[in-house]
């Protein structure tokens, strides 16, 4: 290999980006030396994306120095910075399905003949070196659409490389992959390492970005934590960088005699989604769901709760079969569940507050087929006032509340059917701290009065702080239990992380 | 298919095949069809040349249950002339649906520009005609200028922009006219006569029509701005992520569009002689019944003006036919539905038909 360049063809040093009055990312920092493959690691929420989008000229930084090939860059769009020369694969690949493999991967910059008309054969000439380079076999002149995300990436790629891109981001690029298509997209890495650009690699899996990279910069929290050489570091090191801190008195989980069985899960499976879950919920006991974004918790509770169908497996409620697919009869066995995004999914931001928390128990309130709005108020107003939302009236439209209260006002509404147990997810995103106590303090008491609660987080602390017991999933599949006492945040972010390893590791893959 | 691995690029180290066997598993092979075999191909599976297949079938009926449908000068100049004005505004139509939007106000921008070219010839006698259709097709340019920039940066949908647009220019021609009318009297007989002028025994506003459409299918086929349109309606969010120039391209197809109807406009006048207010009143609506029966995705992203144009020729030419055949008037309207309705029913239905196959072939075994 040539010597490297002393320069670095990324530098970011303080970069800061805010969002109204959330601070996305308060220290980014990261050095790419080209010929290098440089790993970004952090947990859900440290601010990996957030830092890719600035570099990627979708967001502009509100301070920081970013220089790219030693000069210093101010990106105001996308387009710019593809034009210096940064080419950036999203998770989820954005490709023009109706057009040909060969535009995607030249659009607007196609190559043009006299009369600045588009020459389609020079076109896909240099789409077929470009493939053939990379060792595919595809046909440049099918449509983009009903490709697989593995040969999506490879369009992404095909694009980088016709940009004569210096530095490639790429953004979990394997989550959707099989083993062979991991292994294609690694050895097209590597040939661009070798070409002497620079490669930026974001993921979670730790077996690959040892396999693959160079060096790794850990982030947390919004903020640079380390870089590292990732020779001399090991998986276990960097998860103690990633999780490093405390877990604060913030998350108080009054200790409650646990009770009978509420829930039972057996074997849940969908095909693609998740497999052979099984697991438990007690009363008056609080399971905290623990994983990665994408690792399908979310999905597994909409399955539980009917929402979404499964194909094998059962649920139960205080030992009775609970039908699939029918919310209904998931609401009559006595669930609830406060979905992830309210604004979307929990509430009807434009109606009342009152209309909102009657919403769930709206049939036991019509008289002749009619409700009104005093009926509501009369069955709204007590729950209003156990969870202390703050709001003028009753009649007041729930979307001029906070992030809170809303959430306060989606747990009443299922709280007002008096529900066994409690299904909530992502209890306290977008919330702000002061709030989020009263949320952890109201979901203990729940807890305390003998509610069965089953809580999805992706914030650790909130996890180890409220739960009694945490299960762990990580990509469909429960990878660890732990009891309150066993749990601790290396030993969570382990199991979040491990299946992939393991099952390489076994053999299986 | 021959991979060039000359040239500046031939010296580039090829990435080594990774260690499993089935390296082309999930891959696509290139196509093995040699070029002619392929335009062949395509040109049997394309909508265009469907729909052209029922035009002809069309008026090969009429013209079996009448001669003079095909065979008298009056027939055959109709069959050109009528679709003309139509043709026009279709193409517009396309070219804004392909950029997944819409444009409710062509009719009234017609109805604008129709009255204003009488207007222009009363009010400044002896204006040259040139002038007078320049600033027809200018004053449509600019209404749908209004609907881009109110679309692009009002954040507003356009069917919402375009809708109150409609409105408020047919209102502007409402005051404008009042119940006054233009008639062939207020208008120069050389500019009535383009109206029914024909070159070689092909009407003049055909062949104007036939211009637009040539000039449309080029861009949209053949230059980056075109194939930046289809991939704006294709995927949105991929363009701003791609860097595209989102807001400048569909601010200009709206800007074609409203020229084309400004064009429309002029046309009008030409060839009716007469301009009321309610000139054009709904033609947006055939404009876009066209598009769609064409094979415009209403959805964008896919179609052509071909197919737009074919598709506006068809509808003219039911119209004219249904009446020779007996079919009673509320039939006529019907069958416009029908055809519609089939016409989105066939694309969905080719959709779901082409998306399966293309997961097929990723999925079959080598």
């Amino acid at each position: 290999m040539e010597p490297r360049p002393a320069e670095p063809v990324l530098e970011l040093d303080g970069v800061r980006k805010s969002f109204g009055s959330v601070t996305a990312l308060s220290d980014g920092r990261l050095r790419v030396m080209p010929g290098s493959i440089h790993a970004l690691v952090g947990e859900n929420g440290a601010g990996k994306s957030t830092l890719i989008k600035v570099v990627s000229g979708l967001h502009p930084r509100d301070a920081g120095t970013f220089r790219f090939r030693g000069q210093d860059v101010h990106f105001t769009s996308t387009a710019e910075a593809k034009d210096a020369g940064i080419a950036v694969i999203y998770q989820e690949p954005t490709l023009f399905g109706d057009l040909s493999v060969t535009e995607n991967i030249f659009m607007g910059r196609q190559p043009l003949r006299w009369g600045r008309r588009i020459d389609t054969q020079a076109m896909i000439t240099e789409a077929e070196r470009i493939f053939a380079r990379l060792g595919v076999d595809l046909d440049p002149r099918r449509p983009a659409q009903g490709l697989s995300i593995a040969d999506q990436q490879i369009i992404e790629i095909a694009k980088a490389i016709s940009l004569d891109a210096h530095l490639l981001i790429m953004d979990e690029p394997t989550a959707a992959l099989s083993g062979v298509e991991v292994q294609r997209l690694f050895a097209v890495a590597r040939s661009l390492r070798q070409e002497g650009r620079g490669v930026v690699f974001i993921s979670h899996r730790f077996d690959e970005v040892f396999e693959l990279c160079d060096t790794i910069t850990v982030m947390r929290d919004g903020a640079y934590v380390d870089t590292v050489d990732a020779s001399r570091t090991s998986r276990e090191e960097l998860i103690t960088m990633m999780v490093g801190r405390e877990v604060s008195e913030l998350y108080p989980k009054t200790p409650v005699e646990v009770g009978e069985e509420v829930l039972q899960v057996q074997q849940l499976t969908r095909a693609g989604i998740f497999s052979d879950i099984s697991f438990t919920v007690r009363a008056g006991e609080i399971v905290g769901l623990a994983g990665l974004v994408g690792a399908g918790r979310s999905e597994i509770v909409r399955a539980v709760f009917g929402v979404d169908p499964y194909d094998e497996g059962a649920v139960t409620m205080h030992g009775r079969r609970v039908q699939p697919g029918r919310p209904q009869a998931a609401i009559r066995a006595g669930m609830a569940l406060v979905p992830e995004d309210r604004r979307q999914q929990g509430l009807v931001v434009e109606a009342s507050v009152g209309r909102n928390i009657a919403a769930a128990i709206r049939g036991q309130l019509t008289r002749f087929g009619l409700i009104t709005a005093a009926a509501e108020h009369r069955a709204a107003a007590p729950w209003a006032q156990k969870l202390q939302v703050k709001t003028g009236a009753l009649s007041m439209e729930a979307l001029t509340m906070s992030g809170g209260n809303q959430q306060k006002v989606a747990i009443a509404k299922w709280l007002a059917t008096d529900p066994s147990l409690l299904i909530i997810d992502e209890p306290t995103r977008g919330i702000d701290v002061g709030t989020k106590a009263e949320v952890h303090r109201l979901l203990s008491e729940l807890a305390g009065q003998g509610m069965a609660i089953l809580m999805i987080s992706s914030e650790l602390p909130e996890i180890l702080g409220m739960a009694d017991r945490v299960l762990v999933v990580s990509e469909g599949r429960i990878t660890g239990e732990f009891s309150r006492a066993e749990a601790s945040a290396e030993a969570v972010m382990d199991a979040a992380t491990s299946r992939h390893e393991q099952l390489r590791r076994e053999g299986a893959l | 298919m021959t991979v060039s691995r000359s040239g500046p690029g031939g010296e580039e180290p090829r990435v080594p095949a990774p260690a499993s066997g089935s390296r082309t598993a999930s891959l696509v092979a290139p196509s093995r069809m040699r070029s002619a075999q392929r335009l062949v191909h395509s040109l049997l599976a394309s909508r265009e040349v469907a729909i052209v297949a029922v035009i002809l079938a069309v008026v090969v009926t009429a013209t079996a249950m009448n001669q003079t449908f095909l065979f008298s000068a009056q027939g055959w100049r109709d069959l050109l002339l009528t679709p003309s004005l139509l043709m026009v505004l279709a193409v517009g139509s396309a070219i804004v649906i392909i950029t997944r939007n819409v444009d409710l106000s062509v009719g009234s921008v017609l109805a604008i520009t129709a009255y204003m070219t009488g207007r222009l010839f009363i009010d400044l006698p002896g204006i040259p005609i040139a002038a007078v259709v320049v600033i027809g097709v200018a004053a449509g340019a600019g209404l749908g200028l209004i609907n881009g920039l109110l679309v692009a940066f009002g954040k507003v949908p356009a069917l919402v922009v375009t809708l109150g647009t409609m409105y408020i220019y047919r209102g502007i021609v409402l005051t404008w006219a009042g119940s006054d009318r233009i008639n062939a009297s207020d208008m120069p007989g050389e500019f009535l006569r383009l109206g029914t002028l024909q070159i070689g025994s092909i009407p003049l506003l055909t062949l104007v029509a036939v211009a637009v459409l040539l000039g449309a299918a080029y861009y949209l086929s053949s230059c980056r701005g075109g194939r930046q349109m289809y991939a704006i309606g294709s995927n949105p969010e991929a363009a701003v992520l791609y860097g595209l120039p989102v807001t400048r391209r569909v601010i200009s197809a709206f800007i074609a569009s409203g020229a084309l109807a400004g064009l429309a406009g002029v046309m009008y006048a030409a060839r009716y002689g007469t301009v009321s207010a309610g000139a054009g009143t709904a033609w947006e609506l055939q404009a876009i019944g066209a598009a769609v029966i064409g094979g415009v995705a209403i959805f964008g992203g896919s179609g052509t003006v071909w197919g737009a144009a074919f598709g506006a020729v068809l509808l003219m030419t039911i119209n004219r036919t249904l009446p020779i055949m007996g079919v009673p008037d509320f039939w006529q309207r019907a069958v416009v539905g029908a055809l519609i309705i089939a016409a989105i029913v066939l694309d969905r239905w080719l959709a779901a038909r082409q998306r399966r196959r293309l997961e097929q072939v990723r999925e079959a075994p080598e």
